[in-house]
């Protein structure tokens, strides 16, 4: 892409600097200009010993030339005057029966022209290959890695920097150790500072002096610091290590446990909320139309495939015709995929539910069927593959709180969004007219209807709001799983089993009973297996229905036992 | 009526019994012969008529919608497959006296659960001990606290998913995913002969007629009535003074039995039980059986059980994409428009037009029992 770019303005014939400027402005040092000769050397040695050498220069205008080389698109130019010249060539473009290539310079890696002033095509079959071994990839490789790690430690994303430091600490190169402690010096972002202390740490514990050492093991256990663990762990164990290091590589490893353990509880709680917060996007819609009308929407999970795979389509649609608003899709996504699954809900009551009514088990083995058939359709229309939905760049990576603790924004997305779901589900219900029919109708449908509710048509739009939260629902979990057919069946039981719990007809109950199922979950899940989980979820649930066969807020009076 | 019907399940019991079988013993060339495939894929269907026998006593005359039937059904699957696990002994592909699969998990020695399954007449007895405990507890445990209706339904429905979680597993020592296969014997009758799978369609055909003896004896005694009564109107037979939970839980565990036999005979004749069929997916299935047929019929879940399977072996041989879709469209239209399924309907229309037969009661008519919906959704039966 950029060297495209680069060449479309190098086209340009106004924007063509003039040769002589551009000759001016590229000259390497001699040291340098013998050293990219020689790595063109049919010399196996020789372009190690020259590789090495521009290595060392730091001269991040040889970074192309490297990289180049690994590639194998560095070849030799024969000048006019029998001189030959190291170039880099481009993308190959196929004209008549030959090959021609964009040439670039060693250094730099700029355009070279030729005598009309355009840039260079050459033709293949006139140019040298440069051949690159297998001992010379094991040069390039670290020199390559140093480099970009230098440039990444530069990058206005912190994240970048962030990685990239991360990256040399693990590399363990004491080679590094200048440019880490310069952008030390110069960094101010307290997180990437972390992880540049970390990297400095690591590395002197690896390669420093015995008091070098010392420090580095005590530093890293202050740290916290988690990727150092198994390394203090085998420096304290190892047999040769000297007794002060030792004891100093001890303290740090009980001192990062201990910060660790810290850090796993909150970690456990965190996955908690989310978790509970997806079951209560999903359980929201399904609770409101158990409790208004006493049918469980065996659907609600493909409703929730649906408002999914509009997410997806909406995605598709923005790739292809605003590439420029990509980012912004999601926000079009979601309320679209409201309208989607809302819309198939209330197509659903008007169609079909409708002429169930007091017949819980038949409406719940006909929404099972209609489930069936949407996650049919889905497949033979989308294909039985999950397909890939991008996430926006606001919502990938994470923010960190604390050391170890990193929050993933997609994450922090679903339970805001939840909160939002159920506070204007709350607002809806308690605060609006429409809310007031539908708890009217919800307590005693006869004695609504008598006092003027039109309890059919609360019916069909609850319904829709309820398949309407589904879509949501399945539109956030595009973010943090993958999207199929059967995307609704794997929380579906969970989020039956959130209704059943929570009872009838109270949102609050719906809420405590998500927190509960999903902390729960969590908690079991990590020293037990996820089966497991399910498993204990399920008995705890059915013990839990004998103490309160109604859920968690029975409503009390005569009607709650018909 | 009496005489006729018993006319009609004699006719029925003879040629499962008796036609079938003695079809299939005709030489090769012979242009009446029932195949072995044929005789083998009926033979599947009968043990599914027992199973849908059970349900329709829990469902169709009781009014409790179990979505957790693949559980006893393979509760009894895999009772039976432990032992001819067992049987197989050293002759399987690792030579060794333990089941393949444990060879291949690196179990060394057998697990304490499974010893018991080397002797035959305890795996007899654990056919049905097994379902029928699990059903018991289970059903204790539920009916007790009156779970009913939907909420009883989603119970059972997360224990199928519980189960399949399970049984899936390695680490349960009953072949994970793959579940249990590569029998060679079944009591000593080496399975691959056709003589001996004629042997098991005969058994499993008496079973079938077994099981529809008993469920008719069930519901034609008091204790049926009551039971009928319960799918009714629940809270009137409380204050009658009858415990609907206890009536429930004895038609649950019974009906766990029979699905348990189901699971023994199915594995003889298909020869493998994975945990693909105790799952969500084929427990619900079995209610549409049930209902295709004819629920509150006891004809109804044997006729369901042959015409639906017959109908998806048909088409997953020949549209595989579109069985899924008819599965569906089966419970929304006989839910919708056959309420009563096949039986029920033919049955009505026998009633009104022959004038004699005397018209069923189907469970529909009345509103369901269920502790969500409010007095006042009475009125709203649909036309």
């Amino acid at each position: 892409m950029f060297i495209r770019l680069l060449l479309a303005l190098a086209l340009l014939p106004g924007l063509t600097p003039p040769a002589a400027a551009q000759g001016a402005a590229a000259s390497p040092p001699p040291e340098i200009v013998k050293a990219i000769t020689e790595v063109a050397s049919s010399d196996a040695a020789v372009q190690e010993t020259a590789a090495a050498a521009l290595g060392k220069t730091g001269d991040r205008k040889l970074l192309p030339l490297l990289e180049a080389l690994r590639e194998g698109s560095v070849y030799v130019r024969t000048l006019p005057g029998g001189k030959k010249e190291t170039v880099i060539v481009g993308d190959k473009v196929s004209e008549g029966d030959k090959t021609l290539v964009p040439v670039f310079t060693a250094y730099g890696r700029e355009p070279i022209q030729g005598s009309d002033g355009k840039p260079l095509l050459a033709d293949l079959s006139t140019l040298e290959e440069v051949s690159t071994g297998r001992s010379l990839r094991l040069v390039l490789r670290p020199l390559i890695d140093a480099f970009s790690g230098q440039t990444q430690l530069a990058d206005p994303d912190w994240t970048v920097r962030q990685a990239a430091a991360v990256k040399i600490g693990n590399g363990g190169d004491p080679g590094a150790l200048p440019a880490l402690t310069e952008a030390l010096a110069k960094e101010k972002d307290r997180w990437v500072r972390y992880a540049l202390e970390e990297a400095i740490a690591l590395i002197q514990l690896k390669a420093g002096s015995p008091a070098e050492r010392v420090i580095a093991a005590t530093r890293l256990g202050a740290l916290g610091s988690g990727d150092a663990l198994d390394r203090l762990r085998d420096v304290a164990n190892a047999t040769d290590t000297p007794p002060a290091l030792k004891q100093a590589a001890g303290d740090a490893v009980k001192r990062i446990e201990r910060w660790s353990l810290l850090t796993q509880a909150i970690q456990v709680a965190f996955q908690g909320v989310s978790l509970s917060s997806i079951l209560l996007l999903m359980a929201l819609g399904l609770a409101i139309i158990f409790g208004l009308m006493g049918v469980i929407n065996m659907a609600h999970g493909e409703l929730m495939a649906l408002g999914a795979y509009t997410t997806y389509v909406t995605q598709g649609w923005f790739q292809g015709h605003a590439p420029g608003a990509f980012e912004y899709y999601f926000l079009v996504a979601l309320p679209l995929s409201f309208l989607v699954a809302g819309v198939a809900g209330f197509v659903l009551e008007r169609g079909v539910i409708r002429f169930l009514y007091g017949r819980p088990l038949e409406t719940l083995l006909l929404t099972w069927g209609i489930s069936l058939m949407i996650q049919q359709g889905l497949r033979l229309w989308f294909g039985a593959a999950n397909v890939d939905v991008i996430s926006p760049k606001w919502l990938s990576g994470g923010v960190p709180v604390m050391v170890g603790i990193q929050l993933p924004y997609n994450r922090l997305f679903i339970i805001g969004l939840a909160t939002v779901a159920v506070a204007s589900m709350y607002f809806l219900l308690f605060k609006t007219d429409a809310g007031l029919r539908v708890r009217a109708v919800t307590q005693n449908r006869g004695m609504a209807a008598c006092l003027g509710v039109r309890s059919r048509r609360v019916d069909a739009l609850t319904f829709a709001l309820g398949a309407g939260l589904a879509g949501i629902a399945g539109c956030a979990l595009t973010q943090i799983g993958n999207v199929g057919p059967e995307l609704g069946q794997n929380y579906i039981v969970d989020s039956f089993m959130v209704v059943v719990t929570g009872g009838v007809g109270k949102l609050l109950g719906t809420i405590l009973a998500a927190l509960g199922i999903g902390g729960l979950n969590k908690i079991i899940e990590p020293s037990f297996g996820a089966v497991f989980g399910k498993v204990a979820i399920l008995v705890a649930v059915i013990l839990f229905i004998q103490r309160r066969p109604s859920g968690l807020f029975a409503a009390k009076g005569r009607y709650a036992d018909s | 009526m009496r005489t006729r019907e018993r006319w009609a399940f004699l006719a029925a019991a003879v040629l499962l019994v008796v036609v079938l079988p003695a079809l299939n013993a005709l030489p090769q060339a012979s242009p009446l012969r029932v195949s072995n495939f044929t005789l083998n894929l009926f033979g599947k269907f009968l043990t599914y008529a027992i199973l849908a026998l059970g349900i329709d006593l829990i469902w169709g005359y009781t009014g409790v919608l179990s979505l957790g039937h693949g559980v006893f059904f393979g509760l009894g699957a895999y009772t039976m497959g432990m032992h001819l696990m067992l049987e197989i002994g050293a002759k399987g592909v690792y030579q060794n006296v333990l089941p393949d699969f444990m060879v291949w998990n690196r179990v060394t020695e057998l697990p304490l659960f499974w010893k018991p399954f080397g002797s035959a007449l305890f795996t007899l007895f654990a056919v049905v001990a097994v379902p029928g405990i699990v059903a018991l507890v289970f059903g204790y445990l539920t009916f007790r606290s009156r779970i009913r209706g939907v909420y009883f339904s989603i119970i059972t429905q997360a224990l199928a998913l519980c189960a399949w979680l399970t049984f899936n597993r390695n680490a349960m020592n009953l072949g994970g995913t793959n579940g249990l296969s590569g029998f060679k014997t079944m009591f000593g009758f080496p399975l691959n002969e056709p003589a001996t799978q004629r042997g098991l369609y005969v058994f499993t055909a008496l079973c079938l007629c077994g099981a529809y003896i008993l469920c008719r004896w069930i519901v034609r005694t008091p204790a049926g009535k009551v039971l009928v009564a319960i799918r009714d109107s629940e809270t009137r037979v409380l204050f009658c003074g009858y415990s609907p939970a206890a009536f429930k839980l004895f038609v649950f565990t019974v009906s766990a039995c029979l699905a348990g036999v189901a699971g023994a005979l199915y594995v003889g004749q298909v020869g493998i039980i994975t945990p693909a069929r105790i799952g969500v997916l084929p427990s619900i299935e079995m209610i549409i059986w049930v209902a295709v047929g004819g629920r509150g019929t006891l004809l109804g879940p044997v006729v369901g059980a042959f015409g639906v399977n017959w109908l998806q072996s048909l088409l997953t041989t020949h549209y595989p994409d579109l069985w899924i879709l008819v599965l569906g469209g089966l419970f929304v239209g006989v839910v919708l428009f056959f309420p009563d399924g096949v039986v029920g309907t033919v049955q009505k229309l026998m009633a009104r037009f022959g004038g004699s037969a005397k018209p069923v009661s189907t469970p529909h008519m009345a509103a369901p029992q269920s502790s969500s919906v409010p007095e006042g959704k009475r009125e709203e039966v649909a036309p």
